[in-house]
Order: C-alpha cells, then structure tokens, then sequence
C-alpha cells in the first residue's frame, strides 16, 4: 500500500519536475532572448556615443528587441526537425505520393511553424521591452503608416525567407546531411542580412552590395521600418522588391526540388 | 591522463570518418566568429572608438575570450551534452565503470571541430597583441596566459554546474546557456561599456571581469591599476570551487533515472 502510493508520489513528482522544466525551459529561451537583447543594445549605444550614428539610440533599441521578438520569422536556424529527419530516413519519399504539390507542401508547413513559434514569443518580449525605461524602452513605430509598413515587411519577410531556407532544405534531400547545409548558410546569411551588425553602420560600398541581395529584405528592411529609419515613403517600392524576390526563387526552388526528389527515390529506402 | 589521451585518439578518428562533415562543421565554427569579427571592426572602421577603447585594445578582451571559451568547449563538451547522458541511462554505465566520473564524462564528447574557434581565437589576439600598442613585458604576457586559462575554467565551470543542475531537472536548462554563451558575447567587449548592475553580476557572482577586464586593464597600462591586477585571474578558479561542489552533491544524491 505505502509502497505504492510511494512510486504514484514519485510518478507525480516526475510528471511535475518535467512539465516544470519544460516551462523552465520556454521560460529560459525568452530569459536568454533579453540577456541577448540588453548586451547587443549596449553594444551598439556605446558605439553609437561616439557619434555620428545613423540610427538613434531608440532607434537601435526597437532594431533590437524587435529582432529578439521576431527572432522565428527572420533567422536561417529555425528549422522544422521533423521535416529534416523526414529527409534524412527518405520518408520524404512519400511526399511523391501525396496529391498536392510538394513545394507548396512543405512552404506552407514551414511558414506556419515559423508564424507559430514567433506568435508566442514575440507577445512577452514586446510587452516588457515597451516598459522598461529609455534609453531600453521599444517605443510604438514612429507612425501609423511606418507600423502598417513594418508589418507588411514582416509577412512579406516571412515569405521570403522561406523560400530562400527551402534551398537549404532541397539541398539536405541531396546531400541527406541537414546540418551542414543550415551551418553553411547561415554565417552568410546573418551577416548579409543584417544580424550581425544593423546594415547602417556598414560603409556604404558593403551596404549597396548587400541590398542587391535579398537577405536584407528579411531582416534589416522591416526591423528599420518601424522606427523610421527607412521612411514609410519608400515602403511600396520595397515591398515590390520582396515580391519580385519572392516570384523568382520559388520558381526556382520548386524546380530545384522536384528535380531533387526527383533522384533521391533511389536514396530513400 | 593517458586515458584522456586515448578519448582524444578515439575522437579524433570517430569524426574523421566524416570527412566531409568534419570539415563542414568547422568551417562554421570558424565563420561565425569571423563574421563577429568583421562586424567588429566595421563598427570600429564607423565610430573608431568603443568607449574610450580603440580596436586593438577591444580586440585583446575578445581573443581572450574567444580562446578561453574554445579551450573549455573543446575540453568540457562532454558536460554540455550531459543532459542527454543522464536521460537515456547512460550515466549509470558510467558509475559501474572503475574511472574518475569526470573524466568519463569530458571523454564522452570531444569535439575537435571546435579548434576553429581556437585558430580564429589565435590569431585575432596575436594580431590585436600588436594593434593594442601594448609594451609587453614578461609580467603582461603571463598576465594574458593567466586570463586565458582561467577564463576557461570559469566556462568550463559554468559546463559543470549547467551538468550538476541536470541532476535536478533531467531537462537541461537552457538557461546555464545565457551565461555561458550569452558571457561569451558579452565577455568579448570590454566591460565599462555595460550597466552598473550587469558589471556587479559579472564581477563578483560569474568573475568574468576578473579574468579578462580588469586584468586588462592592468596590460593596457590604465592609471590607477597596478601589477596586483595580474592575478585577479585567479578569483576565476575560485569560481570553480562551489561548482565542483554541486557537481559532488548532484552524483552523490543520484539515484537512477529509471527504464
């Protein structure tokens, strides 16, 4: 009798210690995204001292939180695991067989993992950011059609970075080694679009350079929207400019991926 | 020792099997600091000072750090992943085996990928040892050996203490992970530019001030710092003391993870 009521207090406290810590372990990741977010912004406020500053000091705090919030739509690491082992086993096989067409499959399935994932977290980092005090505080978007325009960015953001991720994907079903084609991508990509360093306090030769490429469309163009800093003026020809980006590479992609699924049939067991 | 030897041999010829991985992953263990780095010094190639700090001299404290932080991840990977070692039952093969526990566990994962941290380490801080203007002297070269050794320990510690906290939880935490990457990050650019309350946490509870900022302060020849600051590195071993100490309490209140 006590011996088991023994082992159901043991099995209850199991259960508990590990829903606990699972909640722990959300609870970190948001603890980690402020630590992230506190070091970057005095990072780039005592650069930014010196002056001379194309952004402002509030300007680089909304660059940051905002970025720490939306952290699932815009970086390359967030990846859908399942879908990689899907690859990795040649289960993806059977995506052949299902009546819809893979690409727009697998692209609604990661765009909705990616919009989830940053639904919950950005809900918390924007709350406590807009109170916690200059020159930390997120302030609203600096007007209502720049806050119109940053949203506008983000889902277009969303779009295209799935489309440019599905080829590391299309390139795991080649290779069947998902990290390597993520950890090759993403140095490249942080830094293109606007991770590392915000794309103003590059020199303006990089800067060009890189706003040819479509990375910074994710990443750089919607975080400076908010604040301002690209003016709402501009918002429709960039906008096109994510669209246009967007009508190439999926195209693109979803030849890429069919050629690629294509010939792994002979892979996949 | 011999047997580390050994864990080492074992691998190194595990992962090279996987060439083509191997190569892979240590191609993005060397870019990521690399494209730090660049974005480091375009911001010192915008603004030319970090604080009062020129790039060499804020190059010091992130070569420091980057070395230290790839010494303790090349030796102490294994407490990293411990967390799975404790869950799939792996630990209590461990126990019955007649070596040192930690032993065990530090020869569990050693990842020679890392060493491309430790290269891109190097050579930021042979060339940042230039680009500081700094008159070495034996005292100030030791000094940067000093702050480096006991940088690692201080990561090394916080792997071991991240490892003990899995004792509790089964789950690692991912929160041990703010201060050993997130101190990474922050360890790499000079202190004086964070807030009060930040400078106190990582001076006096995680002493990473004391093996890298303050001791630099002393290289770098700052008024009001004397050669006492050389061995403010120490305090960081200091820190591995109480960590230790949870590691011991955590396998001594061990007791299976069941299955």
């Amino acid at each position: 009798m006590i011996a088991s009521l023994r082992a159901y207090g043991g099995l209850f406290r199991m259960r508990f210690l590990r829903g606990l810590s699972y909640r722990a372990a959300a609870l970190a990741g948001t603890a980690t995204q402020f630590f992230w977010g506190f070091i970057l912004i005095m990072v780039y406020q005592a650069f930014a001292k010196a002056g001379g500053s194309p952004l402002g000091l509030s300007q680089i705090a909304s660059y940051v939180w905002l970025q720490q919030a939306f952290l699932a739509l815009i970086v390359v690491w967030f990846r859908d695991k399942e879908l990689l082992s899907l690859i990795v086993t040649g289960d993806s096989a059977y995506e052949l067989c299902r009546p819809v067409d893979a690409y727009a499959f697998w692209f609604a399935r990661l765009a909705a993992g990616r919009l989830a994932a940053a639904l919950l977290r950005c809900a918390p980092i924007v709350l406590v950011a807009s109170l916690l005090p200059d020159p930390y505080r997120l302030h609203g978007p600096s007007s209502v059609p720049a806050g119109l325009a940053f949203l506008a960015c983000l889902a277009l953001g969303l779009l295209l970075i799935v489309a440019i991720t599905m080829f590391a994907y299309i390139l795991s079903v080649v290779t069947l080694s998902p990290n390597a084609a993520f950890m090759f991508a993403a140095p490249i990509y942080e830094f293109a679009a606007g991770m590392v360093i915000p794309l103003p306090f590059m020199p303006e030769g990089l800067r060009h350079v890189l706003e040819l490429l479509p990375f910074r469309l994710c990443v750089d163009l919607p975080l400076r929207m908010y604040s301002g800093a690209i003016p709402a003026s501009q918002a429709p020809l960039l906008l096109l400019q994510q669209a246009l980006w967007i009508a190439l590479l999926v195209p693109a992609g979803r030849l890429a991926l069919g050629k690629a699924l294509r010939s792994s049939q002979a892979a996949g067991g | 020792m011999r047997l580390l030897l050994r864990y080492l041999r074992l691998a190194a010829k595990g992962q090279l099997r996987y060439r083509s991985t191997f190569y892979l992953t240590a191609f993005a263990q060397i870019a990521m600091p690399l494209s730090l780095l660049a974005g480091i010094s375009l911001l010192f190639a915008r603004f030319g000072t970090l604080g009062g700090w020129s790039m060499g001299e804020a190059l010091l404290c992130y070569g420091v750090t980057q070395v230290a932080f790839a010494l303790a991840e090349l030796s102490s990977r294994g407490f990293d992943n411990f967390p799975s070692i404790l869950a799939n039952g792996e630990f209590d093969r461990i126990l019955v085996r007649p070596r040192g526990l930690m032993l065990q566990v530090l020869g569990s994962r050693l990842d020679l990928s890392r060493f491309g941290r430790l290269i891109v380490g190097g050579i930021v801080l042979a060339w940042a040892a230039k680009g500081s203007g700094v008159e070495w002297t034996p005292l100030k070269a030791a000094t940067i050996a000093l702050m480096t050794l006991c940088g690692a320990v201080v990561f090394s510690s916080l792997f071991v203490l991240g490892a003990a906290f899995a004792f509790l939880t089964t789950d690692g935490l991912e929160l041990v992970n703010i201060f050993t990457d997130g101190g990474r990050e922050m360890a790499q650019y000079p202190m004086s530019i964070y807030e009060r309350w930040l400078r106190l946490f990582f001076t006096f509870v995680i002493p990473f001030a004391c093996v890298n900022y303050l001791p630099l302060l002393f290289v770098l020849g700052r008024p009001g710092t004397g050669p006492a600051y050389a061995l403010l590195p120490l305090a960081g071993l200091a820190f591995a003391l109480p960590c230790l100490l949870a590691w011991r309490a955590g396998t001594r209140r061990y007791v299976s993870t069941g299955s």
